[in-house]
């Protein structure tokens, strides 16, 4: 049996709108990867708080994109005092192996992970809250209703990632950013405050998260397992785009994105999952060191 | 200006400083010479905040620097050029100058100036600005280290092994800057290999066997004198 045209094209628009707004929460994964060497493992619960800040502000204000903004600041905020708090004792002045740090931010992001998402649950219950999208309007995609929203969001998604590229590519920070991504020790004697950076990188990603929730929020509904499914693509995003690499996870999460929404023209979605796992596993196997990077010297 | 007084250190067990005694005067350029492993490149780390002295003193200005980050340490006026260079490698030769030149206070004449001398000084790195760090030849990338330590207006610039591995033309080229930084009243301190280059460049210079300070002298005493390099270095 073919597959008919138009729900090739229907799973690519899917898939181009899923995978940008995967890419906003791996970009953020990944450059706090790149630049501290710390695997996020609470990654998705930002994504989850700066959902439910959306929808208590919204419920607030009546304002979708001023709920967008008042996330985004607030976990940004939040994420740098997380990061002051926790991660900044970890990594150290250097005196710590690398292998002592992965371990320890490992463990300790994991438990901020969890104790944020038990938070979740007493402060906002365990049903899921509506988050009301702002733009309610439809077209007509062959022989369904799409919604706007969605493509929305899909456009914001790529204007707040284009926005960060142009900041690090010409930025004075983003400079900063790249060279202490690169060397961190040598960044630093050229007296770029690195533990600073840090923390700012750390805040850029957890806003970067919280936007992908609100944004997210009125497809999926607000729970406080929202980010948990987000986490787990992200994270195949991240490998399969090269550990770091912006560009990579960028290419990365539409790749993985389209990669699911054509399989579940053959399986069942729940069932798509397998095929990213399996981009993974390849890549682990014939590729480690990312899809989307030049090929090491 | 900078002094080291009795500074030991360890990486993990072993101890590489036993006890290195230094001094470098303002607008001085001082070598140190020694053969590989004898704790030459520690010795700049350890100014530099990037090795933490177990025991004894690293002042800069009367102030004590000894395990102070290393951003601050930069800021006080102090620059490194590390053995293996470091450039950034994916940053182009424009970006890279910029980490040194986009610091608090400084204007865009200052960036100006600062960026003309450089270009003036090493003529390939304009020409070149827009391209890749890592597309540039050994010599070249040595000339961006130190162009991008010229960035930071220091008082005093570590320099470790500029020449190792470069053409003699090229050494020659490393030799001049060091002449001209010196003539600006910028004070080195020169970790060098190249025996008869620091003999030359430098006011006075050190020598260094097996973690400790072994012989000082003015460089003019050692050019007059071989058998002491003869009977440190080998050479």
């Amino acid at each position: 049996m073919g597959l008919p045209l138009e729900q090739i094209l229907i799973q690519t628009i899917n898939g181009l709108v899923n995978g940008m707004i995967l890419a906003l929460v791996a970009s953020g994964l990944t450059l706090i990867f790149g630049i501290m060497d710390v695997v996020n493992f609470a990654h998705g619960e930002l994504v989850m708080l700066g959902a439910f800040t959306a929808a208590t502000t919204l419920a607030t204000t009546g304002n979708f994109w001023l709920a967008l903004v008042v996330a985004t600041l607030v976990i940004a905020v939040f994420g740098a005092l997380l990061q002051v708090t926790t991660l900044r004792p970890l990594l150290g002045s250097g005196s710590r192996t690398p292998q002592e740090v992965a371990l320890t931010t490992i463990l300790a992001t994991f438990g901020i992970s969890l104790v944020l998402q038990k938070y979740a649950l007493w402060q906002w219950g365990p049903s899921a809250r509506k988050l009301q999208e702002p733009i309610t309007g439809q077209f007509t995609l062959f022989y369904l209703q799409y919604p706007w929203y969605r493509i929305a969001t899909a456009l914001l998604s790529a204007a707040i990632i284009g926005a960060l590229y142009l900041f690090l590519k010409y930025g004075k920070y983003g400079i900063w950013i790249r060279a202490a991504i690169q060397d961190r020790v040598m960044a630093q004697a050229m007296g770029i405050p690195v533990p600073l950076l840090h923390t700012a990188v750390f805040a850029i990603g957890a806003g970067m998260a919280a936007a992908s929730g609100v944004l997210f929020g009125p497809l999926a509904g607000v729970t406080q397992t929202i980010g948990a499914d987000f986490t787990l693509r992200a994270f195949i995003v991240v490998v399969v785009g090269g550990m770091g690499n912006l560009g990579g996870s960028i290419l990365a999460s539409i790749f993985i994105s389209l990669l699911e929404a054509y399989a579940s023209l053959i399986v069942s979605p729940a069932q798509a999952v397998i095929f990213s796992f399996v981009a993974l596993i390849l890549t682990l196997l014939f590729r480690p060191t990312g899809l989307f990077v030049p090929t090491p010297k | 200006m900078l002094v080291l007084d009795n500074v030991h250190t360890y990486y993990g067990k072993s101890h590489i400083l036993h006890g290195v005694s230094i001094e470098v005067r303002a607008g001085e350029v001082v070598g140190l010479l020694g053969r590989n492993g004898v704790g030459k490149s520690t010795t700049l780390k350890t100014v530099m905040g990037l090795v933490r002295p177990s025991e004894g003193h690293v002042t800069f200005e009367g102030r004590e620097i000894g395990g102070l980050a290393s951003h601050h340490v930069a800021h006080l006026g102090i620059a490194w050029v590390p053995e293996d260079r470091r450039i950034f490698k994916l940053l182009s030769v424009m970006e890279n100058l910029r980490t040194g030149l986009d610091r608090a206070g400084v204007t865009d004449a200052k960036k100006k100036d600062l960026l003309d001398k450089v270009y003036a000084s090493f003529p390939v790195l304009g020409e070149r600005r827009g391209q890749a760090g890592g597309t540039l030849s050994g010599g070249e990338q040595q000339m961006l280290a130190i162009a991008r330590a010229m960035m930071l207006e220091p008082k005093i610039i570590l320099l470790d092994e500029p020449t190792e591995g470069l053409m003699p033309r090229m050494v020659s080229q490393i030799h001049e800057i060091i002449d001209v930084l010196h003539r600006d009243g910028v004070a080195i301190l020169l970790v060098e290999q190249n025996v008869p280059l620091t003999l030359e460049a430098s006011d006075r210079v050190y020598i260094m066997e097996k973690g400790v300070v072994r012989h000082h002298a003015p460089a003019a005493d050692l050019r007059a004198n071989h058998a002491v390099i003869h009977q440190y270095l080998g050479v």
